[in-house]
């Protein structure tokens, strides 16, 4: 498994947007893809889990990649959030 | 006449044809049905359908009010194949053998539920799109059909609340508002109204009756007049065309160079008292801001802001305004403006009392975090600092010492940061008769005429007696202001000026004549300077 973590720009948290943008993105991985939120987690292909961790500006999130090609989609999952989230 | 008040979400003035839009109640009843296989089926084909209306919908969306108002649409794409939304329905009409559209509306209020419960505002809002979304397949499921807007004048459209499906079907060239019973400043009405340019009001009661009624609405004071009487009319009538005269304004001058007819440019900036300003900078296209003032970060907390604190608002300020140049003030507190937890003692004077730098100065750990916070955000974008209430040269030494200290703690802490030019207010005297030797310690001057016209003036702006001698205009600040321009350029710094005389659209040429390099107002001066700048020969 490959984890990485970010902490949320947007003035508006993790709203419908970019958290359509980030299952959009997931959904391209072969790979599990989870979110994490302190306590919470989340399947982050489904966008109702995504939204429901109810992520705020300034929150840190954790995204758990794993599978068989976890390495080189993890690390593009991690250009796509520095890019747009 | 009858006035009906809510709460404004979009500035502006309309008057239209009330139109209320009433939703179809769908009421879904519970039946019992046997071929379990054949609801599957029946309920695949209508998430189907409600794709292709949704794919439809953006399209429509895209073209009239662009990506960021048509990616709500992609949005309720994905929510309606989420897995878990699909699973829910699903099982619900295997396990109870019940049909598709009473699965969806439990399903509906399910998920609804869990956003309302939110302790989110805007996630709460977004409770109305998973009942949209659900209220479209119960719709394609029982072929119902939904209300359009198709008027052939002015519309002001009415409801208790609208979905983003509603807004993007409607006939857009003829709505000139919206008004509805419920919603809040974050709900698809006014960000759509934001979006369309439009006045809108939101949480307004109103009666049925006044469906089909002549209306204005009053964006900036929340009010819908139905039937209004001649004198009001006309007086809405006369507001209605000066709101559009801005507004062309706005269309012939945004995106145009700040530049007089002699091809000289002046920087054209916006003066900001908090984040929430940002938007009106953007919309009335400054270049930039020359004057972030800082103190509302202190003003609105009961401790001391933290440097992680400050940092967040300036990081965001600077990636928001990408790489144009924002110029922050740091603390100008005191005088008139108090704050409880730093205790300061009661004033006779308090104007020319212990404020500002002179506070910086003495309580230099309030200073250096401030300082650390903007450095750190200046490597997020085009920062630039300036000291308020500057008399000396000594000062001026002194702050650039204390800089200096900063950058080298954050370079041995390993923190980045960006090129940050530093200037300071010019708004004593004092300062104005040194301005050619603090020129040689700053890149630029910013030049606050309501501070240097009461000190120059010995007049005291709070006392409103004094009003009538109380004269902007005097020969004596404009010669400190010509001294002011004429000093910086020969010590190499450029000079603005960000206090309200920069707004004084009779001052504008004198301004230019003298040299000014910037000009800093409040965002909803930006253009009609920039178009007596343009005409300036």
């Amino acid at each position: 498994m490959v984890k990485f973590s970010f902490v949320v720009k947007d003035e508006m948290g993790l709203h419908a947007r970019p958290a359509g943008q980030l299952v959009k993105e997931a959904g391209k991985c072969t790979s599990k893809v989870t979110i994490k939120k302190g306590e919470k987690s989340g399947d982050a292909k489904r966008i109702f889990n995504v939204m429901g961790l109810s992520v705020k500006h300034g929150d840190e999130v954790e995204i758990m990649v794993e599978g068989e090609k976890e390495e080189e989609e993890a690390a593009a999952l991690e250009a796509f959030v520095a890019e747009n989230i | 006449m009858k006035t009906y008040v809510g709460k404004p979400v979009y500035h502006g003035i309309a008057i239209g044809q009330i139109r209320i839009l009433k939703k179809e109640k769908q009421n879904v009843h519970r039946s019992h049905i046997d071929d379990v296989e054949q609801e599957l089926a029946r309920m695949e084909n209508a998430v189907e359908e409600a794709k292709e209306q949704l794919k439809g919908l953006y399209d429509k969306a895209l073209l009239e009010v662009g990506e960021s108002g048509a990616a709500i649409f992609e949005v309720h794409q994905m929510m309606l194949e989420d897995q878990d939304y699909q699973e829910s329905i699903q099982n619900m009409i295997k396990t109870q053998q019940i049909n598709a559209e009473y699965a969806v509306a439990v399903t509906a209020d399910n998920f609804a539920n869990m956003f309302a419960m939110m302790d989110d505002d805007y996630m709460k809002e977004r409770a109305a799109d998973v009942r949209d979304i659900s209220e479209r397949l119960i719709s394609i499921l029982t072929s119902a059909q939904s209300e359009e807007v198709n008027a052939d004048e002015p519309t002001i459209v009415v409801a208790d609340d609208l979905s983003p499906s509603e807004t993007v079907q409607m006939d857009k060239s003829k709505v000139n508002s919206f008004v509805t019973r419920y919603g809040s400043a974050n709900s698809h009405t006014a960000i759509l109204a934001r979006t369309m340019n439009v006045p809108a009001i939101i949480g307004l009661e109103y009666d049925e009756e006044i469906d089909g009624k002549r209306a204005i609405v009053d964006g900036f004071k929340g009010e819908l007049i139905v039937e209004p009487d001649e004198a009001v009319l006309a007086e809405y009538e006369e507001k209605a065309a000066q709101e559009a005269a801005k507004k062309q304004l706005l269309l012939e001058l945004k995106g145009k160079e700040t530049v007089t007819l002699g091809g000289r440019q002046i920087r054209l900036y916006a003066n900001i008292g908090g984040i929430s300003d940002l938007q009106s900078v953007m919309q009335n296209d400054a270049a930039g801001i020359g004057l972030f003032r800082s103190e509302f970060l202190y003003l609105e907390k009961d401790h001391y802001p933290t440097e992680e604190e400050q940092f967040q608002v300036y990081r965001s300020v600077a990636e928001t305004m990408a790489g144009k140049k924002v110029i922050i003030r740091t603390l100008d507190i005191g005088a008139d403006k108090q704050i409880d937890y730093f205790n300061l003692d009661k004033e006779e004077n308090p104007a020319m009392g212990y404020r500002a730098i002179r506070i910086c100065l003495k309580q230099i750990d309030i200073f250096k975090t401030q300082l650390r916070a903007l450095y750190r955000a200046s490597a997020y974008g085009n920062i630039g600092i300036m000291f308020p209430m500057i008399i000396s040269l000594k000062e001026v030494k002194q702050i650039k010492e204390i800089v200096e200290e900063v950058k080298a703690e954050l370079t041995e802490q390993g923190a980045s940061y960006g090129e940050v030019e530093l200037g300071i207010m010019i708004e004593t005297p004092a300062a104005v008769m040194v301005s050619e030797d603090l020129a040689k310690e700053v890149d630029f001057f910013s030049i606050g005429t309501n501070d240097l016209t009461q000190y120059t003036l010995a007049i005291d702006r709070q006392n409103a007696k004094l009003d009538d001698i109380y004269d902007s205009h005097h020969p004596a600040v404009l010669k400190m202001i010509q001294m002011t321009i004429e000093n910086g350029h020969k010590g190499g710094a450029w000079v603005g000026i960000c206090g309200e005389l920069g707004a004084d659209l009779t001052l504008t040429d004198t301004f230019v004549e003298m040299g000014i390099d910037e000009l800093s107002v409040s965002p909803s001066c930006v253009l009609p300077i920039r178009k007596k700048i343009r005409e300036h020969s």
